[in-house]
């Protein structure tokens, strides 16, 4: 059904109403303002290296994307009898290094910090989540490589996979099934859970120390 | 309404006071220092890439151990035809307790190693008259005469060190001409092939070859000679000095210890410790005792220092 056409000018949306797509655009203004998206203030408790590994985490799976992109550019094999493709094959490798290893100090810093106080459980489940997607991940690229290593890591994980039933569906010696998994499905799952955790993090701000009383008592969450 | 009450219970992280930030331009720094970093260790170090072991050439360099186990593909006596699901029925599989998670997933990949690993890679190709005859003969007996056959030879080929050339004549049958065919078309290459391509001509599926050279000693030996063994802490490290898979140890260590490491349903058991201990890091929030340890290890102190350093110097503190 068509609304009636109005002939006078008028703004591109309406105050209220306008369906679904008025209801969507509610809720993600009031859920995520944009003066909290890109807030050009921080907290003053925010000073602490702890806090660069955030940052550093997110800009070394910018540069695993990348380099992972590139590579698929000229397939699997490329790397092998290009010059240029090993060395974007050791960029892609030393990022992934780079990637978990400011991670997990990303996630030690939340833990101590008990990041999942004041409603922020479900920022700590994205993160951890992430990393875990992040590291399945990374053993599909080590299937991957078509090297002797690849050989190796995938007669050894089928064994793990195939005692508890994944590896009838999951085949770890399958490269084509590993190949598509590391490069189209793996990377959704985790851009989907990374995306998800950023936009936590901009929502309920970075957690604040805890007062003096308050870590006299267990730290508060959402189910608390 | 109950919303309203839990959010204002909230501090706002800027009630504590803020100071100017920019994201974008923090974000873009960082991009370029981890750019930077990752071309500078990836010139420096480069990555291994250690070619692939071929079935020429282990059938090449340990002829014994190729032999040995094309004949144990051939009486159903290698890992591949004992293992159960996914490939074969010859076992249920590994079990967690009553649970036994890949019996129940079923035979998604059947494979009966005779056929896959020697007899239909010496019929997929031309073969003298005697070959012939040798498969013919071997595929037509039943199933006791092709096991007192192969039994036999196995006896002779451990009295002889492994070595066919060795081995005295005997009541093998046609065994030694299948094994040693096999092992000239392994030597020339055209079984790696030939394994892939009993999935059709487009396959992408390496399982065969793959369990073919795990079945052997030569591919564990020399992953042992890289440290990338089990009770190395196996697929987390990488050749050479490369760091490999480090974040895999919480994984990999359970494996290096009793009763994982001689357990029967060692895998399983590995998965299931390993299920626990990820639900409870990822639950970690609503785990009473696990949410305290912040609170008992007061890093957070250390963290913070600033900030309760600038509170205990001007007072009151932030709101709450």
């Amino acid at each position: 059904m068509t609304d009636q056409l109005v002939e006078k000018p008028t703004a591109a949306v309406s105050p209220e109403g306008g369906g679904w797509t008025g209801a969507l655009r509610r809720r993600v203004e009031r859920t995520l303002p944009l003066d909290k998206l890109m807030a050009d203030r921080q907290p003053s408790y925010v000073a602490s290296w702890i806090y660069v590994f955030g940052v550093l985490t997110l800009t070394a799976l910018c540069v695993v994307t990348a380099s992972g992109i590139a590579l698929a550019v000229k397939g699997p094999s490329w790397w092998h009898v290009s010059g240029f493709g090993h060395y974007l094959n050791s960029v892609h490798l030393w990022a992934v290094e780079l990637l978990m290893t400011f991670m997990s100090i990303h996630l030690v810093g939340k833990f101590f910090m008990a990041a999942w106080r004041g409603r922020r459980a479900l920022t700590w489940i994205t993160g951890a989540v992430a990393f875990g997607a992040c590291a399945f991940t990374a053993l599909t690229g080590y299937l991957i490589q078509q090297n002797f290593e690849s050989q190796w890591i995938a007669t050894q994980a089928k064994d793990g996979l195939n005692a508890i039933g994944v590896g009838a569906y999951f085949d770890v010696m399958n490269f084509g099934q590993m190949v598509l998994w590391h490069v189209a499905l793996l990377p959704l799952a985790v851009g989907v859970v990374v995306l998800g955790h950023i936009v936590l993090v901009r929502r309920h701000g970075v957690v604040p120390p805890p007062a003096p009383r308050e870590a006299a008592r267990p730290p508060r969450t959402e189910a608390s | 309404m109950r919303l309203r009450a839990r959010t204002a219970a909230e501090p706002d992280p800027y009630s504590y006071g803020s100071r100017h930030y920019d994201l974008v331009k923090e974000f873009v720094i960082a991009l370029g220092a981890v750019t930077a970093l990752a071309l500078v260790l990836a010139a420096a170090f480069s990555s291994p890439d250690r070619k692939p072991v071929t079935i020429a050439a282990w059938a090449q360099a340990d002829p014994a151990d190729f032999t040995a186990t094309a004949l144990a593909e051939l009486d159903g006596t290698s890992p591949t035809a004992g293992y159960g699901p996914p490939y074969n029925t010859a076992s249920t599989g590994q079990r967690l307790g009553p649970i036994a998670l890949a019996e129940a997933a079923g035979v998604t990949h059947p494979i009966a190693t005779a056929q896959a690993f020697v007899l239909t890679p010496l019929e997929a190709v031309p073969q003298s008259p005697a070959v012939q005859q040798a498969v013919g003969s071997y595929v037509s007996a039943s199933a006791a005469r092709q096991a007192a056959w192969t039994g036999a030879y196995s006896d002779a080929l451990t009295a002889a060190g492994g070595d066919p050339a060795k081995v005295g004549r005997g009541g093998y049958g046609p065994v030694p001409t299948l094994l040693d065919r096999l092992a000239d078309q392994a030597r020339s290459g055209s079984l790696d092939s030939q394994l892939m391509s009993e999935q059709g001509f487009y396959n992408t599926d390496y399982t065969l070859p793959l369990l073919f050279l795990a079945d052997g000693s030569y591919l564990a030996a020399d992953a042992r000679g890289q440290h990338l063994a089990g009770d190395q802490w196996g697929m987390m490290n990488e050749v050479g000095d490369y760091p490999g898979q480090t974040w895999l140890a919480p994984y990999t260590f359970w494996y290096q210890i009793a009763p994982y490491d001689s357990s029967g349903n060692g895998d399983a058991l590995v998965w299931g410790t390993m299920g626990v201990l990820g639900a409870a890091f990822v639950l970690v929030p609503f785990i009473p005792g696990l949410r305290s340890v912040p609170r008992l290890i007061p890093v957070y102190r250390v963290i913070w220092h600033r900030h309760y350093a600038r509170q205990a110097a001007a007072p009151p503190g932030p709101p709450n």
